[in-house]
């Protein structure tokens, strides 16, 4: 195997903020007071926040400090299922960061705002297109925000009906937020568990779907990686019934170009900017995460929508059904323009390829790691692929302690122990941005480790120890928490 | 494409390990009739070049500083953000991880984040705070379902000074609940009506803003004491966190649960986001949080380390009884305001707020001498209500083609109060915008 790219490198330790800084400095130049002072009354006011005083090459080097502990895509190869950790192109940071973008005012006139609201119709148009919906409300904040709009529309569509009703179906393989979001409208998921295929039969809907289930949330691709193939029978079955279908398009990485959910049967998706669209995640945000529906669904969308009018665009609240607001304002309208300028980048035949080749990397991963891991479900998979540590059982070793041993071979973990189907779930998704020799490392990587599972276990569980700390203590955390210093 | 690195033979060659001819054979598992038939309907790529041309223009279109004048704030606030803090936020070690999920390889933003939930608290007067929310809107409509959680009651109050928009999203969320929003009115000095209460049983929270829509600052102490009567949590919003650097903050006014918007911390507007959801309470409801927090604790060898914990709240653990469906927060807007609140400092940050008070008193003043009426006696933070003569629509569009944008009118949210305006002043504008603004109006 060539060398691994993992080292320990020089890591500095760099203690908390408000153990350095001085009385006296500031990293902050103060604008000129060109007012006088005005009266204000002692009773409203008080001393200054406890902020530590700082000079600015204290900040710089505190943060840079801190950056350099954290593992990034831009640091290397972080195959997080259900995550697309795709390579987030530096262009379009530079366009999100134009100053007539990243200075406006969301309350501003549309007549001084058009630049910024031709771009949100726009890209509402080319997510219309990718997904095959009709209409769209880029407000929801992040995907989980997202399938809470979704929900929202949902149970307006009911209510509206003048039937509203209980439950909604989850099935085992659906992104773990979809019950919480669906629990926020006071629907009650009803759990349906996959078939041996890993994926829904039209049967097992069959028997759960009754004229008090508001719909069905289906994640496709589902969290094991698979397409589901029955789903436009699905869809015929939850329509017959009265319900309506929201499909979790936080995989939609898969299917660009192949598939279009609005041709399947779904009537509400959400997709996730962050993931797809090749927006940065930011350590945990902030994300965007648009909300599809159908025509018959368009009028109960957010507010307020962007429409075009003669070739000038207008913010338009009169929709009278509309489930309301989701954000203060119009939603991350920083992110929506990455991943604008990454669609327009990309064009329509290379969102396709990039598709193909994301899938094309998952299949490749699988097929070339299935002798070395346990791999639950043996078919052609799409974007990501799950293993299991089920071959690891008899050395005592388990996913989680391969996955730390991961890091010390210079990769981020897959996302591990889930999905829950799947005991000790190993869920690898490369995208479409790594490269062969990237993922031809990462494959040796994974099988040195499992060599050394059997001839050494012992490196796996004391992993990782080329990071900044040791494995921490999580359940001290939890029991006895320590949330502000 | 320059993202896509596969070569032909690269194709070729992991093609024959999956062991099918071609991409398109990938989807086999996907029937014949779910497939696109035909390419996507989308522009043809541009090139870098061309995108930054096509996106400049754009940008151009939009009435930003410092060609504009910009009186505007009510909950988006223009303030000098310093060029360390947005060179520091660009470092891609944080722009490009996820959730720290595995805390040993994400040390750099644990210890960011639990130094910005440290310093929120900090400022907001609370013992905890969490890792963020989305905006100030879903931060307060998920602190006050936290609020029916904790006290199992089922109807908040909420006054009508809190941000329009941030109410809408309050009702938005409610809705499917069956839980109920009491509406508390406004007195003529421009702060919250309490009389509203007197006949409101089963209340989980009573919730107010300060500064308020209008800039005016609420006596929180007795408002707080109100709710506490009627055994209610008390739940303290905000949309200018700056305030806080000079005024009380709520936590020493009795607040239970703040829950507030961020965004003058160091984050650009960017058209209303992303923005940062801050949210704040008493140590006793930490297991009732929404949202993610982040905990120290110590590793194998005894060395001081982050992870994110109390799980069990959270959605992937406790599924539908989570106390929030939020996976996604605005994690790299956290890190923009703990950069920035370590640049300004306890020394800084009192200046700069005590600057924005004093600009917008001038304004104040300078307009009261030109003879306009300052609507509200109470006073105010940085932003205020102006009453304008009959047909101050045309004065608007008049100074727009000037390049100011003379406030936000007040009468699609408070029909009562056709002709007022909301003005904003932060440190951004000049002596010379004031007077400019002024001579305008006036003339």
């Amino acid at each position: 195997m060539k060398e691994s790219v993992g080292t320990t490198g020089l890591i500095l330790n760099e203690p908390l903020l408000w153990e350095k800084g001085k009385k006296g400095r500031c990293g902050f130049s103060l604008p000129r007071r060109d007012v006088e002072s005005f009266p204000l009354d002692q009773e409203l006011t008080a001393e200054g926040p406890d902020f530590p005083d700082l000079s600015e090459v204290d900040v710089v080097r505190h943060y840079t400090r801190l950056s350099q502990w954290n593992f990034g895509v831009d640091t290397g190869m972080y195959p997080l299922g259900s995550c697309t950790m795709k390579y987030s192109p530096k262009t379009n940071e530079k366009q999100a960061s134009l100053s007539g973008f990243s200075g406006a005012h969301p309350l501003l006139p549309a007549s001084l705002s058009q630049g910024a609201l031709k771009i949100m119709f726009e890209l509402e148009q080319y997510l219309a297109e990718i997904t095959g919906m009709d209409a769209i409300t880029l407000q929801p904040a992040a995907g989980a925000h997202g399938e809470l709009t979704g929900m929202l529309v949902i149970y307006a569509f009911h209510k509206k009906k003048g039937a509203q009703r209980s439950k909604i179906i989850v099935p085992d393989t659906a992104h773990g937020t979809n019950p919480a979001s669906a629990a926020l409208c006071g629907y009650r998921p009803v759990p349906v568990r996959s078939n041996e295929q890993g994926i829904l039969s039209v049967e097992a809907i069959a028997e759960v779907m009754d004229e008090d289930t508001a719909g069905i949330m289906v994640t496709n691709p589902n969290t094991l990686g698979l397409f589901e193939e029955n789903s436009q029978a699905i869809a015929d079955l939850v329509h017959a019934k009265g319900g309506l279908v929201y499909c979790d398009g936080a995989n939609v990485n898969a299917v660009m170009g192949m598939v279009k959910m609005g041709n399947i049967g779904v009537d509400v998706m959400q997709l996730n900017l962050h993931k797809t669209f090749s927006t940065p995640h930011g350590g945990g945000g902030p994300g965007s995460g648009p909300v599809c529906v159908k025509k018959h669904l368009e009028s109960f969308l957010p507010v307020p929508r962007v429409v075009e009018e003669n070739g000038r665009y207008l913010l338009v609240e009169n929709y009278p059904e509309s489930v309301g607001k989701v954000s203060a304002f119009h939603g991350s309208v920083g992110v929506m323009l990455k991943a604008y300028s990454y669609i327009r980048s990309m064009g329509p035949k290379n969102l396709k390829r990039a598709s193909q080749l994301a899938v094309l990397n998952a299949n490749y991963i699988k097929e070339r790691l299935k002798g070395t891991l346990h791999l639950p479900y043996d078919r052609p998979c799409m974007h990501e692929c799950v293993f299991s540590d089920k071959h690891q059982a008899t050395q005592k070793v388990a996913t989680l302690d391969m996955a730390k041993r991961l890091m010390d071979y210079g990769f981020h973990p897959p996302t591990v122990y889930f999905p829950l189907v799947v005991h000790g779930a190993i869920m690898v998704e490369p995208t479409e941005t790594e490269s062969k020799e990237e993922i031809d490392q990462f494959i040796e990587a994974f099988k040195a480790i499992v060599n050394e599972a059997k001839e050494a276990p012992d490196l796996l569980h004391d992993a990782p120890k080329s990071c900044k700390v040791r494995r921490l203590d999580e359940t001290t955390a939890a029991r006895k928490p320590c949330l502000a210093g | 494409m320059l993202y896509l690195p596969h070569t032909r033979e690269d194709i070729a060659s992991m093609l024959q390990v999956v062991g099918v001819d071609d991409l398109d054979d990938l989807f086999s598992t996907v029937p014949e009739d779910c497939r696109c038939k035909g390419d996507l309907n989308l522009p043809e790529p541009l090139t870098e070049w061309e995108l930054n041309d096509h996106m400049a223009a754009l940008s151009n279109s939009v009435a930003v500083s410092p060609e504009y004048k910009v009186f505007m704030g009510a909950g988006s606030y223009e303030h000098f953000i310093p060029a360390s803090v947005s060179y520091l936020l660009g470092r891609s070690e944080f722009v490009t991880c996820y959730t720290p999920y595995q805390p040993e390889m994400s040390q750099g933003t644990l210890q960011a984040i639990y130094e910005y939930q440290t310093l929120a608290a900090r400022l907001l007067g609370m013992e905890i705070a969490t890792a963020s929310h989305y905006d100030g809107a879903t931060a307060l409509a998920e602190s006050l379902l936290m609020a029916i959680r904790v006290t199992r009651r089922r109807k908040v109050a909420v006054s009508r000074l809190i941000h329009p928009l941030y109410r809408r999203v309050v009702q938005t969320y409610f809705e499917p609940t069956g839980y109920e929003v009491v509406e508390l009115g406004y007195l003529e000095s421009g702060v919250t009506d309490l009389t509203g209460l007197d006949d409101v049983d089963d209340l989980a929270a009573v919730a107010v803003q300060s500064p308020n829509f209008f800039g005016c600052i609420e006596n929180l102490r007795a408002i707080g004491e109100v709710a506490h009567d009627k055994k209610a949590l008390f739940v303290a919003s905000f949309t200018e966190a700056l305030a806080y650097g000079l005024l009380k903050n709520p936590g020493s006014q009795g607040a239970d649960i703040v829950a507030g918007e961020g965004q003058s911390l160091g984050i650009p507007s960017s058209f209303g986001g992303p923005a940062l959801g801050m949210l704040a309470s008493r140590k006793k409801f930490m297991r009732s949080l929404p949202g993610r927090l982040v905990g120290q604790t110590k590793d194998l060898d005894g060395k001081r380390g982050f992870v994110l914990t109390l799980a069990t709240r959270e959605q992937h653990i406790r599924r539908e009884k989570a106390t929030s469906n939020i996976c996604t927060n605005n994690s790299l807007c956290a890190l923009a305001a703990a950069m920035y609140m370590a640049s300004v400092g306890e020394a800084g940050i009192r200046e700069l707020a005590r600057l924005n008070y004093d600009k917008a008193e001038y304004l104040k003043k300078e307009l009261k001498n030109a003879g306009f009426t300052i609507r509200f006696d109470n006073p105010t933070f940085n932003e205020f209500v102006v009453e304008f003569p009959e047909g101050f629509k045309t004065t608007y569009e008049r100074l727009l083609e000037k390049k100011i944008v003379a406030g936000l009118s007040l009468a699609p949210f408070y029909p009562e109060l056709a002709n007022h305006s909301l003005l904003c002043v932060t440190e951004t504008r000049s002596k010379e915008d004031m007077d400019a603004l002024v001579r305008e109006v006036k003339s």
